[in-house]
């Protein structure tokens, strides 16, 4: 147990005079709001979030069992911080920055409360979570003599892939740089001096710290102009996320948002990604501990925990941990922004924090707002998601930077009309909806295509011109109409039968499902679908839709459509998604045409029926999901299917 | 230990399974307190603290306490349980007191029942198959070492016989045998028999502890059961080395209990009237499933939670669901047909189960056999709701065999009855349904698997 603080650091502490779950008030202290406290004589880690007559109201974010009234409260003159700089990546750590793994390896497989004695680290005085013993070599890049301002580059550090600048703080005024010099540095020692236009002197250190709750400033913000590339097909064709926006992830459970997320941690086209686990499984942390230092970077080749930060507050642990689990996931995402560097943030899940607030609320005794939830969950929500973007950081020499957030929620009963899913919906750019119907018939990713949306399609028309395809816009909308299209003649096809629809209804159902088995579905483990460049992406959406003219001109030159479907070229565009190589865009190309010249060739046969009866599968993947249900499945021609739904 | 025989009596309010007393200095949040009423003493625990008050969960219930006469003393400490091997083959009460006839337990170690949350940094990620003897559970939605898996199921479905089976069979790889640590949280005595008389009639029975809290014994104490039960479970599978199996029955009894305690001190309710911190307090139950790295042992929970009106939104299954790592869903339908384990197939699901499973594990073809039941059985589903419009004259002759094979995988497959299936005896069963199919039915197995299982007929 630690001893308390000597007497003149904190002359008078407060006591406890009323405790119940994480929260407890104290009287005979006078913090600020937001101000971090220290608890009983386990010194657990608290912060300030209320004040009124003298008695402070103490979000605790470690576990206050055996607390009693009476009991100390130590105030500590800062507030909950962050400590950012080399030794981020690849570290484990909770919503207070502790590293987990080595946690695990001094204090044993279980956590316990009581910040493991670290004074310090309670006081906020010095880093935990970045490895205080390591050597980094640091190069300056200004002088003794240079004039420098907030954010400016100092000098920098390589870790891994990722070059750190080190950056004047945002909060200095301007200042003379006294001495910078190269060297083997720890995060803490100083590798330089700045003397203030106060005359005031400054240590240059690796690490600083910044509070999580701020958001860290930039010199200009700006509009989003690329997309946050996937591999995912119908994320990056149908409903793109802008770098530096956000997506918003709501899913019943099982309906595939961690699955999302972690794919994205895997294959996103960023430079950095910041993983939070917040309130949800410590198997998923561990799987991703177990995969991510043998998967590689599909940018650089490296390990992919080289580039990741991971923040792990599980169901399990403290509940108000949560909050700050998410505010340092977002202060460490900026901190790479600054860099200048590409980062994703993915939160999951949001809902698991909001429930946090609530519970916190309650206990409060707050007037509830919607289902208990807080008032101010709407606008705590809009402060975060307002965090995410692209920027010019702050300082010389200019740097571009962008924060994307993809956000999962986890509505109760899987019903999207509750507090806090719409309280997102108003605030991310686009919006993946996990279908519950999807899920049960196996379409994955489970993203329904008539809720989902993007608002980022204009601005990102002119990026996929010049990187992908001028045409995309119209095959998207192309792609699109036939899903609606879809509906609309199941719709019919309820009421009269499916005989008694049109032929060129009929098309209309065959088409959509090509889209929907040929190219919506992705397995998240299969080898090589698990993700695909933009362009692959979109000469297969090319080839799928070309069905369509190539049906009805089967149509026209007379072929049954029973028989147009039975050829063996659709059978191919089936499993085209499962093509790799260099030549595969060639290959997609020639196999759009020959789709499109369905009409010309028009291969019956009871051979190639047996092919075509083969559907959409894609044999040969493995994972689980790969199996569907009848209807999706329905061989040959029998439009009679039911499509699952787009939505509920 | 801070004994104490300080006792302070004044009771300021008593509501529902709440009493709100009077302090002792020095009492802690959580600490277990002993309740004196006249003539009798009860045990609480310590929920709140304010000025001169606590307020004081009593697990017996407060029925027949007085303002007047009520006092509390406190014990110093969590509530805690004495734990040791010896507890396997016995009997205990929702609080962990022995209730058989059996000897004292001499504990090996005292521990507090709350638990503390596994550094997910410390786990080790779940990868070994369990061989349970259930096929549609081993072939579909396998069952791995330190997952939570619940079953979920409807009044009068034999969720508990199911589980019995699951826990008596179990194996690993080298014939490695499961402990089992039996919760029942609310259930009828009927049902806690049955369980146990499983394990008498397969000479288990010195393999598994019970605690019982039954439909007719305390409320409150259902919030203890689990928590006895994890914690012996935890000693024994990480202190000891043992595989050990957590039966949680029922999962929602312990949700009723929790709301009636949240309603007594009248907080803000969340859905249905079950309080916010629900998914919370169920997560510190099903969270201590798992593995610990660089140790022997492991700890996977099964989790029986009704729905009621077979309503899978119902904030209890709901939030289970959010929790564990797939579910396994009972059928009143294939219950009601005479299919034993009545298991539909179709919303089960294994979210761990890809990394038990395939070659080195089970079988390398494990995951395509599986996916292609389940692609073929989902089909013949569709079709026989088609049928019902349409008519089976309607079918074509594959569909025909379609629909017959989805009746077979139903009798045949999931219907296994009451005998335990090896593996391979699984992967037999299945194949005999398969055949009945086809074999260009069979798209998702490739050539090799099929020359193997299904020669084509020469
Ligand atoms: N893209 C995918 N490809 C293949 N399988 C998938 C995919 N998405 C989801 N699944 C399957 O669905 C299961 C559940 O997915 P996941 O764990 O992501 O759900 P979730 O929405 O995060 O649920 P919860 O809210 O309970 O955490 C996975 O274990 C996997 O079997
Ligand atoms: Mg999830």
């Amino acid at each position: 147990m630690s001893e308390p603080r000597a007497a003149t650091e904190a002359p008078v502490p407060g006591r406890v005079v009323r405790a119940a779950g994480a929260i407890v008030r104290a009287a005979g202290l006078a913090p600020s709001v937001g101000e971090v406290v220290l608890v009983g004589e386990r010194r657990l880690f608290g912060e300030v979030i209320r004040l009124e007559e003298g008695v402070a109201t103490v979000q605790v974010y470690e576990e206050t069992a055996g607390l009693c009234v009476g009991d100390p409260v130590v105030a500590t003159g800062r507030p909950l911080v962050a400590w950012l700089g080399p030794g981020l990546l690849g570290t484990v750590l909770d919503g207070l920055e502790r590293p987990l793994r080595r946690l695990a390896e001094t204090e044993g497989p279980h956590l316990a409360a009581g910040g493991a004695g670290d004074d310090d680290r309670a006081a906020g005085d010095r880093p935990v979570g970045i490895d205080a013993h390591r050597r980094w070599t640091f190069t300056p890049l200004r002088r003794p003599g240079d004039r420098v301002g907030p954010g400016d580059v100092l000098g920098e550090v390589q870790e891994g892939p990722i070059r750190h600048r080190v950056l004047a703080q945002a909060d200095l005024g301007p200042a003379v740089v006294l001495e910078l010099r190269e060297a083997e540095a720890t995060v803490e020692s100083a590798v330089g001096l700045l003397e203030c236009a106060d005359g005031r002197l400054q240590p240059v250190r690796l690490a600083s710290p910044w509070p999580v709750r701020r958001p860290r400033p930039v010199a200009r913000r700006l509009p989003v102009e690329r997309p946050l590339v996937t591999g995912l097909r119908v994320l990056d064709m149908l409903f793109p996320v802008a770098e530096g926006g956000a997506a918003v992830v709501p899913g019943g459970f099982g309906t595939g948002k961690t699955v999302v997320e972690q794919s994205l941690a895997r294959w996103s086209d960023v430079d950095v990604v910041v993983y939070v686990g917040c309130g949800e499984r410590g198997n998923e942390v561990a799987e991703l501990l177990a995969t991510f230092p043998s998967l590689a970077d599909p940018r650089t080749g490296g390990a992919l925990l080289d580039r990741t930060v991971l923040i792990a507050n599980t169901s399990n642990m403290p509940v108000a941990a949560r909050e700050a689990s998410v505010q340092l996931g977002m202060t460490v995402a900026e901190y790479f922004r600054d860099q200048g560097l590409r980062v994703a943030l993915l939160a999951d899940s949001t809902s698991r924090w909001a429930e946090a607030l609530r519970e916190i609320g309650g206990r409060l005794e707050e007037l509830p707002g919607e289902e208990g939830y807080p008032a101010y969950l709407a606008s705590r929500l809009a402060a975060f998601y307002e965090r995410a973007g692209r920027a010019v950081a702050l300082g010389a020499p200019e740097r571009t930077g962008s924060v994307t957030l993809v956000a999962a929620v986890s509505p109760p009963g899987g019903d999207f009309s509750e507090p806090v899913t719409q309280a997102s919906l108003g605030l991310g750019g686009a919006l993946w909806a996990l279908d519950t119907e999807l899920a049960h018939a196996r379409h994955f990713p489970a993203i329904g295509w008539t809720q989902s949306y993007s608002l980022y399609l204009d601005a990102l028309e002119p990026w996929y011109a010049a990187n992908v395809d001028p045409a995309w816009p119209r095959l998207r909308t192309a792609a699109m109409e036939t899903l609606a299209r879809e509906r609309k003649v199941l719709d019919v096809v309820a009421l009269v039968g499916a005989d008694a629809i049109p032929e060129s209804d009929k098309v209309v159902l065959a088409v959509a499902r090509l889209v929907r088995e040929a190219f919506l579905r992705q397995h998240a483990y299969d080898p090589v679908d698990a993700a695909r460049p933009p362009a692959v992406q979109v000469a297969l959406l090319r080839a799928v839709l070309a069905a369509d003219a190539g049906l009805r001109a089967a149509l026209d030159a007379g072929a049954t459509l029973e028989a147009a479907l039975a050829s063996p070229v659709l059978a191919e565009l089936a499993r085209a998604n499962a093509w790799s190589g260099e030549d595969v865009l060639a290959r997609l190309a020639d196999l759009e045409r020959r789709v499109a010249d369905l009409g010309a060739a028009g291969g019956t046969g009871a051979e190639a029926r047996a092919v075509a009866a083969a559907g959409a599968e894609t044999p040969g993947a493995t994972g689980p999901g790969m199996a569907e249900v009848a209807g999706t499945a329905a061989a040959g021609a029998g439009p009679v299917e039911a499509a699952p739904e787009g939505s509920a | 230990m801070r004994l104490s025989s300080v006792r302070q009596l004044g009771v300021d309010r008593i509501a529902g399974p709440i009493v709100v007393l009077r302090r002792v200095a020095g009492m802690g949040l959580d600490e277990e307190v002993l309740v004196v009423g006249p003539g009798e003493t009860r045990h609480g625990r310590v929920l709140e603290l304010s000025g001169d008050l606590a307020v004081v969960q009593v697990y017996e219930g407060t029925f027949g306490l007085e303002v007047g006469s009520t006092g509390i003393e406190p014990t110093g400490e969590p509530f805690r349980l004495g734990v040791s091997d010896a507890m396997l083959g016995r009997v205990f009460d929702g609080r962990g007191r022995p209730v058989d006839d059996g000897p004292a337990i001499v504990a090996d170690r005292v521990l507090d029942v709350g638990g503390a949350p596994m550094n997910p940094a410390a786990r080790d990620h779940p990868v070994n198959f369990i061989e349970t003897g259930v096929s549609a559970i081993d072939l579909l939605a396998s069952l791995v070492r330190g997952q939570k898996l619940p079953i979920f199921t409807g009044p009068g479905l034999p969720a508990s016989t199911l589980a019995a089976r699951i826990a008596i069979g179990a194996r690993l790889p080298g014939d490695e045998r499961f402990v089992t640590i039996f919760a029942a949280m609310g259930v009828t005595r009927r049902e806690a028999d049955e369980f146990r008389d499983a394990f008498s009639s397969s000479a288990s029975v010195e393999r598994i502890a019970v605690f019982l809290n039954l439909a007719d014994d305390p409320v409150i104490e259902r919030l203890l059961v689990p928590r006895c039960a994890l914690t012996l479970g935890e000693h024994l599978a990480f202190g000891l080395g043992l595989d050990v199996l957590v039966v949680l029955t029922d999962v929602l009894a312990y949700g009723e209990a929790l709301r009636e305690l949240s309603t007594a001190r009248e907080e803000i309710p969340g859905r249905r009237g079950y309080p916010g911190y629900l998914y919370t307090d169920l997560a510190t139950l099903f969270e201590r499933a798992g593995r610990l790295r660089g140790r022997p042992g492991s700890l996977t929970v099964l989790p029986v939670v009704s729905m009621p009106d077979d309503d899978i939104t119902h904030p209890v299954p709901d939030l289970t669901g959010y929790i564990t790592e797939g579910q396994i869903v009972l059928s009143r339908d294939l219950h009601g047909r005479g299919i034993d384990p009545p298991i539909d197939v179709l919303p089960c699901l294994s979210r761990v189960m890809n990394a038990g499973i395939g070659a080195g594990r089970t079988r390398a073809e494990h995951r395509l056999v599986a996916d292609q039941l389940y692609a073929s059985y989902a089909r013949g589903c569709e079709l026989r709701r088609l049928v019902t419009v349409i008519g089976e004259a309607a079918l074509s002759p594959v569909e025909q065999r379609l629909l017959a094979f989805a009746d077979e995988f139903e009798t045949r497959f999931v219907g296994q009855g009451r005998a335990r299936r090896t593996l391979d005896e699984t992967f037999e069963a299945a194949w005999a349904v398969l055949r009945r199919l086809p074999r260009s039915e069979l798209r998702r197995l490739p050539d090799d698997v099929l020359d193997r299982a299904y020669p084509e007929p020469r």
